[in-house]
């Protein structure tokens, strides 16, 4: 049973502050009077809406469809109709808006009719397909869409690692979902394992979760699968990091930018697995999730929550404490503080965490970097977080990716341990999407350049051929004229040339009066300077009409951001 | 005295020397300076600088025809970035060639439009597709916001519209001004 | 300020860190006192009433809070370096001009906390050696003067100094290896010698040791810098007095002579102008190690620990460039 088990450098071990939310079993939701369901709940495309407002829906009914592969498809969590397709707050520290659905239950909880899948009468494609349309994401809080980890790597998927470690102090959704539904988890891993063809499931428990390790082996051995294996980790934030657990569990180091699959691991959170068992086995997309609300809360405890749910609708049932001044999405080392109480709970959304002053009290004022080191020993990535900081305040990015920004999880281990209070995270928060945005930025530039001298030698071009054609024109007149003058007899080509003539003035002529046809009807009621502006226009552009076909055509016949 | 003086030149020697050997053996091949001032450049190809684009310009500074303040949508950035790059003294944008906005693409009103192509013709960068006689439009992820397209157009249906932030374009901001004790 | 995760911090700040270097000072300062006299409770007092003048009206002219960055204590931590390396019987303008100069052009000039790249309180010393040198060399002997002598040298004017001072152990072994026909042996067993190394110095040096052993285990610093410049001075002395026991006291002396002790714990040690990155730290203290030796062997001035440290502070960011731990993932080139 002892299985041997790898370290990752650094680390911190915070107060975990979870006995208090996990004395009570999961707990139901009352609906709220309104669910306001963003169509954008993932990594990828923006699904499109496909209900309208005024239209009723059934729970489970999909109401925006996948936009490409790399996306996922959003269902109303209840039957109801819908009221309204319009942007709203999302939650996200932005506080912009995005598309949502907005749905008044009616309170019936209707569902679809649900088709449990068999993955014997389905290609691993098809069942992909499926969990696509299911809307399944990585429930950890990454919100990456399942579908596309579940293929199997090309040199096979040796090890299926399930996260259960849930490492962030506050968050115990994985935990009480692991104690009282740890036999769905497991089918859900089976499932998994067989799609991915993985050898052996390893999943991975904090070992300060002790109910929830007996839960999951109970029913590991329930079910007999002999490759699959529960194993205890040392409770050390960030454990439950994807890339901190496989490399405990394997001992593999998955580097930035790599994914865990070309290492023969695939790795999927506890809520993901049970999600996908539903889908599987129920045939029901994802509409809900656990969710834990903790902080400054009266009874803190974990909620079976209706995606769209506005978040202090949850959190009152909880019992919210005065004091309170913020929403936390998240734990208290990487969460996100929202931009208002009620917005929805999404499928990102592990933990409301309540905060207040007292519970977290703002930080003393940054000093200056002693370089004392501390934050380089508590990195699990093994960065250099006051190099970075050095060079992200001074707004230095290249050097700040020399040293290896990018590879920074965002744990928040290096802000927490530091004597100087320096805010080091939202440095390379800032850092990062400073560089992201200057990337967009040359990118663009780099286009327009491109296209700007297509353009430019297009031009050159057309002088270049119109310079060409008149020459040739000219000189073929003039041989014609000297040959006509020569030998009268060549009657026939003269013909040809006059019938020629008559197509392109008659040509002109269609094409002026259709001109005249669509002339602006929109513009009478202009004033004087207007009217004579739009008279001079026309003017100018019966002037250079012959032409105009020409040009007008050819943007659309060859631009190189198309081709 | 001496032999800890010794000690210490030969070691500035030893310091110097691997800065130096650092300094040869990562330098970078640099392109030729019009590129590398083309590359700061915004390539909105507005012509607002006075040159017919930002290669032209770019290539009036190399030159020393131009000034390094000419470019209205660099702004202060762009021009802080061609002074390191020259080695010049930073100045504020030249208030003649126009003042610094914030990023907009040009929107036509479909309903407007009367489809007279003088547009697609002003557009540096083709990104008003359309034919003539049909209505045009204007592909926003290609339009640098140079207005090139709004003066020609003979019914005035194009307006500057602002870009908006969205999740993929919003960004944390530099942390709330550091208050730097000097202890 | 940040309104942004982490919302936990560990409860931790750079006051508390300086805090403890301050309390691992105490027992050495205290054996000072018992062997040496009052002297250096003098200086120290000194010491940290120039520092907190010269912090806090720095920080008045650069327009930064004053309490809160006097409140990080560094300053003081400073100002009692300044004192333990300054001889306890100078005058008290030398470890106020040391302790000034310290302050602001050490630190402050080079931009406050964190900026400084040399040591200040080596700074300091450095600079007041070669200015002069002359008061610079003269150390109380143990037990020699009462309080009153003690405080009269301090702050009074005339100094007849020859009658009450005594060389320090590694300057009068020198010079006394300068003589035809020494050897060390002979030279340890004469006056102002002790069981190990200097009489009382050694013991400070123990203290140093303790108050050193015990930031380590309360990990305010790590043990890289102190096992690499020990380790590597005593391997140095090792070998030098193998090969000529007549001019080589061999590493215990050594090692508690001089400021070998409080330079591997509290000099060498500061986060700001030392090494960061572990392997950047054992090349560090190793540099430090030979320069201490090489100036202490055959340099002029008594102690190395001061060059060899700003030396070493010259090369540190070199060293932490080229000393960068593999990143995650990037250990193993797959
Ligand atoms: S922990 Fe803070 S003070 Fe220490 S090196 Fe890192 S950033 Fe600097
Ligand atoms: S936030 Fe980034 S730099 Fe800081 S400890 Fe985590 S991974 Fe390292
Ligand atoms: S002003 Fe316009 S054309 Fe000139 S460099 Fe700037 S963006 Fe380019």
């Amino acid at each position: 049973m002892q299985r041997k088990l790898f370290k990752f450098n650094g680390g911190v071990k915070p107060a975990t502050y979870k006995t208090d939310s996990t004395r009570e079993p999961i707990k139901a939701v009352p609906l709220p009077a309104q669910l306001i369901v963003p169509l954008h709940q993932h990594v990828g495309g923006t699904p499109y809406p496909l209900v309208e407002t005024g239209d009723v829906v059934l729970k489970g009914q999909r109401i925006g469809a996948a936009d490409g592969n790399v996306s996922s498809a959003v269902h109303a969590p209840t039957s109801g109709r819908v009221v309204a397709v319009e942007p709203r707050v999302m939650a996200h520290p932005s506080g912009l808006t995005t598309l949502s659905v907005v749905i008044e239950p009616d309170g019936e909880e209707r569902w679809i009719d649900c088709e449990p899948i068999s993955l014997r009468a389905m290609s691993p494609d098809q069942v992909r397909d499926e969990l696509r349309d299911a809307g399944v994401v990585g429930l950890g809080g990454a919100v990456f869409p399942s579908h596309l980890k579940l293929k199997p790597a090309n040199g096979g998927t040796d090890t299926l690692v399930i996260n259960g470690a849930e490492c962030e102090p506050f968050i115990t959704c994985d935990d009480l979902l692991m104690r009282e539904r740890a036999e769905q988890i497991i089918r859900g891993a089976e499932i998994m394992q067989q799609l991915l063809q993985a050898r052996r499931v390893l999943i991975g428990i904090e070992d300060n979760k002790p109910e929830a390790i007996a839960a999951m082996q109970h029913a590991v051995s329930a079910r007999a699968a002999g490759s699959m294996e529960v194993v205890a980790v040392p409770t050390r934030y960030p454990a439950g990091g994807a890339k901190q657990l496989i490399r405990v569990l394997t001992g593999i180091e998955v580097p930035h930018g790599r994914r865990s699959t070309d290492y023969g691991v695939q790795c999927f959170n506890t809520g993901t697995a049970y999600a996908i068992a539903d889908v599987i086995d129920r045939g029901r997309p994802l509409v809900s999730r656990i969710v834990t609300v903790a902080g400054n809360v009266e009874r803190p405890g974990n909620y079976e929550v209706l995606f769209g749910t506005p978040m202090n609708h949850v959190a009152a049932l909880a019992g919210i404490k005065p004091g309170t001044d913020r929403f936390i999405m998240g734990g208290p080392m990487m969460g996100f503080r929202m931009p208002a109480y009620d917005v929805p709970v999404v499928k990102a959304t592990n933990c409301i965490l309540v905060g207040s002053p007292e519970l977290f009290p703002p930080p003393e004022p940054e000093i200056g970097c002693i370089r004392c080191g501390e934050c380089a020993r508590a990195c699990p990535a093994d960065l250099q977080p006051f190099e970075l900081y050095w060079y992200s305040r001074a707004k230095n990015f290249g050097k700040a990716q020399e040293y290896h920004l990018f590879d920074c999880i965002e744990c928040g281990c290096c802000a927490y341990v530091c004597p100087s209070h320096i805010p080091l995270v939202d440095y390379f928060r800032f850092s990062k999407s400073e560089i992201w945005a200057r990337e967009r930025q040359k990118h663009a530039a780099d286009v327009a350049r491109d296209r700007f001298e297509f353009r430019n030698e297009r031009i050159e071009r057309e002088k270049r051929e119109k310079a060409e054609k008149l020459a040739a024109k000219t000189a073929a007149s003039r041989a014609a004229a000297s040959m006509a003058a020569a030998a009268a007899p060549a009657g026939t080509s003269d013909h040809s040339e006059d019938s020629k003539k008559a197509l392109i003035a008659a040509a002109m002529a269609r094409a002026k009066a259709q001109r005249e046809a669509i002339a602006p009807q929109n513009t009478e009621a202009l004033p004087p300077d207007q009217q004579a502006q739009i008279v001079n226009a026309d003017a100018h552009r019966a002037a250079i009409a012959p032409a105009d076909g020409n040009i007008a055509a050819q943007p659309t016949e060859k631009s190189p951001a198309e081709g | 005295m001496l032999s800890a003086l010794l000690v210490m030149a030969g070691l500035a020697i030893a310091i110097g020397a691997a800065l130096g050997f650092a300094a040869v053996k990562f330098r970078v091949e640099g392109d030729p300076l019009v590129d590398k001032i083309d590359a700061i450049l915004p390539q909105t190809q507005c012509g607002q600088c006075g040159f017919p684009g930002c290669k032209p310009y770019a290539t009036a500074i190399a030159s020393g025809e131009a000034d390094i303040n000419q470019c209205p949508p660099g702004g202060e950035e762009g021009i802080r970035k061609l002074a390191d790059l020259l080695g010049r003294e930073f100045k504020p944008l030249n208030a003649e060639n126009g003042v610094e906005k914030p990023k907009s693409v040009a929107v036509i009103d479909e309903n407007t439009c009367i489809g007279c192509t003088l547009c697609i013709q002003a557009c540096p960068v083709d990104a008003i597709v359309g034919a003539a006689k049909q209505m045009h439009t204007v592909i926003d992820q290609l339009c640098t916001g140079c207005e090139l397209c709004l003066a020609p157009c003979p019914v005035d249906c194009i307006t500057m519209e602002p870009v908006g932030e969205t999740v993929d374009t919003w960004k944390w901001h530099y942390p709330v001004i550091p208050i730097r004790t000097a202890a | 300020m940040s309104l942004n995760s982490p919302y936990l911090r560990k409860p931790t700040s750079v006051t508390r860190v300086m805090a403890e270097v301050l309390l691992a000072l105490v027992p050495a300062i205290a054996v000072y006192a018992w062997f040496f006299g009052v002297g250096i409770l003098v200086q120290i007092a000194l010491a940290t009433a120039t520092a907190i003048a010269f912090e806090a009206g720095f920080l008045k002219l650069r327009g930064r809070p004053i309490g809160r960055s006097l409140a990080d204590l560094s300053a003081i931590v400073t100002a009692w370096l300044i004192a333990l390396a300054f001889p306890s019987i100078g005058p008290w303008w030398l470890v106020v001009a040391g302790t000034a100069f310290a302050i602001v052009v050490a630190k402050h000039l080079y931009g406050g906390l964190g900026q400084n790249p040399f040591n200040p309180a080596m700074v300091a010393y450095a600079v007041m050696i070669v200015a002069f040198p002359a008061l610079m060399s003269q150390w109380p002997g143990a037990g020699r003067l009462d309080a009153a002598a003690q405080l009269d040298l301090i702050f009074g004017g005339a100094r007849a100094v020859d009658a009450v001072t005594a060389a320090t152990p590694l300057d009068s072994l020198r010079t006394g290896l300068r003589a035809e026909g020494s050897s060390v042996n002979a030279l340890l067993q004469g006056d102002g010698f002790g069981l190990f190394a200097g009489r009382g110095w050694e013991w400070i040096a123990v203290a140093f040791l303790i108050g050193g052993l015990y930031l380590l285990a309360r990990r305010i610093i790590t043990w890289h810098i102190p096992v690499a410049y020990l380790g590597s001075l005593a391997a140095l002395e090792t070998i030098a007095s193998i090969a000529a026991p007549q001019s080589y006291p061999g590493p215990v002396f050594s090692l508690f002579s001089g400021a070998a002790m409080i330079g591997a714990f509290f000099i060498l040690t500061d986060p700001v102008s030392g090494a960061t990155t572990p392997r950047g730290k054992l090349i560090y203290a190793a540099g430090a190690a030979l320069m201490t030796w090489i100036i202490r062997h055959f340099g002029s001035f008594p102690d190395g620990v001061a060059f060899a440290t700003l030396l070493m502070n010259l090369c540190v960011p070199l060293i932490d460039m080229k000393t960068q731990p593999p990143v995650f993932g990037h250990k193993t080139k797959n």
